[in-house]
């Protein structure tokens, strides 16, 4: 089946069965090996990317249903070439052991700082509370996005057509 | 890793298109919309439709609206917009206590109402809510549009009264004391009040046991209660025994606790994983009394 996916804002085109799960889709067709496969059954949100700009576990769609929609990777948070502030969160405060859960983690704090810039402790842990972390890195997780809430990007100044 | 068996997928935009596709594909074909209860089911070969008809377009289905005195929850309203839902948290706050505490944050953008209730999981935690408040159930066929009971919704584990064929369209729960009628018969209005109380193991889990408690008072009795149970095998996550014991009652901490011990000898928990059948039924009837508790708190706030 002919699918196309916007996938960090670049039209995708590509064959493919209708049962590929979107997370082989984006790693093993477009090479975006940023999303980590994990468990398979929507447990540990390794696969986490935005479809439609909300965060879903992608071994549980069908690249198929993400046709004519737009999904964004952890490839698609740094803007030309700035790291988002997540992800200097997680270098800064040293957010990641192994890294596998990492990019999940990263874009689903991203999305909570977008609805919540200023999330407490307990809204962070509630975000990720679908996500796991098997080196038990959470504290440090936790302050990665608090460090990215105090320190946003700065934003674009507004260019009047 | 884990890959559904071959199907055929099709892609609807209406309810109309949908009815047509299920026609067509037969008894094998299946709907889907999050996923997320049947695509695990179809990577363990658990099911294996042959056709699977997507429904995640179809807008129609996607809404949360008051309408003749009723609150209609559309079948495809995502977990985290009936949480997120002012109008729904302000009549029933039941839906967003037991939503707070439905799988996580990310499942909950994905999975829907309708696919919950559809999978009929029998430890599944808005079959006890909606039971609870004495919700129907609006499902469509090729003949045409039926309204049931939820407490007639659900035939057994995993199973519903949905045919091949017919999809469900909305959930609708009366406003009691609104426009449409249905108040007491005094003519006044009913104080209402709801709540949902979950143990689980982990945060996301299913529950060991969940209660949900829905309260209609009127000069200062209980002119009417709804107790909804889950994963404790209660018949259809209801607990109309206790229902009894409330309704023509004054609230008192004496009567919810007898509810609640009501409620804990009418179900039938079984032992497993999550935890012994004993520590189950005593859970059933501790989070009854606590759901009424606070579900009557909110009725006079």
């Amino acid at each position: 089946m002919n699918i196309t996916v916007t996938v960090n804002g670049q039209p995708c085109t590509r064959d493919v069965e209708p049962r590929l799960l979107l997370v082989h889709f984006l790693r093993d067709e477009l090479d975006l090996t940023g999303t980590h496969w994990g468990c398979d059954t929507s447990n540990c949100g390794a696969c986490v990317v935005w479809l439609d700009d909300v965060p879903v576990k992608s071994c549980t769609v069908l690249a198929v249903m993400a046709s004519g929609r737009e999904v964004r990777t952890v490839e698609g948070l740094e803007r030309d070439g700035e790291l988002d502030p997540v992800q200097k969160g997680f270098s800064e405060c040293h957010g990641l052991q192994c890294g596998f859960c990492t990019p999940g983690m990263m874009m689903t704090s991203r999305w909570l700082l977008d609805r919540s810039p200023d999330p407490t402790e307990a809204e962070i842990r509630e975000a990720l509370s679908g996500q796991i972390c098997r080196c038990t890195g959470y504290e440090n997780i936790v302050r990665s996005v608090r460090w990215a809430a105090e320190h946003p990007a700065e934003k674009p100044e507004e260019v009047t057509p | 890793m884990q890959v559904p068996a071959n199907f055929e997928y099709e892609k609807a935009t209406t309810v109309e298109e949908t009815l047509a596709l299920l026609a067509r594909h037969g008894d094998e074909a299946r709907v889907v919309a999050g996923g997320h209860s049947l695509l695990p089911m179809m990577k363990l070969r658990l099911a294996q439709p042959e056709a699977l008809i997507d429904i995640n377009d179809v807008a129609e289905l996607a809404r949360i609206r008051i309408e003749g005195g009723m609150l209609c929850v559309g079948a495809l309203v995502r977990h985290a917009e009936l949480l997120d839902s002012p109008v729904a948290g302000e009549h029933f706050p039941i839906l967003h206590d037991a939503e707070r505490v439905i799988a996580d944050p990310v499942v909950r953008n994905r999975g829907t109402v309708g696919g919950s209730l559809c999978q009929a999981d029998p430890s599944e935690d808005l079959s006890a809510a909606f039971g609870a408040l004495k919700a129907s159930a609006v499902i469509r066929g090729p003949d045409g549009e039926r309204t049931v009971s939820l407490r007639e919704f659900h035939t057994g584990p995993y199973e519903t009264v949905v045919e091949p064929g017919e999809l469900l369209i909305e959930l609708r729960i009366p406003i009691r004391p609104g426009v449409g009628g249905g108040g007491p018969p005094s003519g006044g209005r009913y104080q209402h009040g709801s709540a949902y109380e979950k143990v689980e193991r982990r945060v996301g889990d299913w529950p060991l046991a969940a209660a949900g408690a829905a309260l209609w008072l009127e000069g200062g009795r209980i002119a009417d209660a709804g107790i909804g149970l889950t994963a404790v095998r209660a018949e259809h996550f209801v607990a109309p025994e206790a229902e009894e014991v409330l309704r023509g009652a004054v609230p008192s901490e004496e009567v919810f606790a007898e509810a609640g011990r009501v409620a804990a000898e009418h179900c039938d928990p079984g032992s497993d994983q999550r935890g012994p059948a004993d520590y189950k039924r005593h859970l059933a009837g501790e989070l009854t009394t606590r759901a009424l508790r606070r579900a009557y708190g909110r009725s006079q706030a």
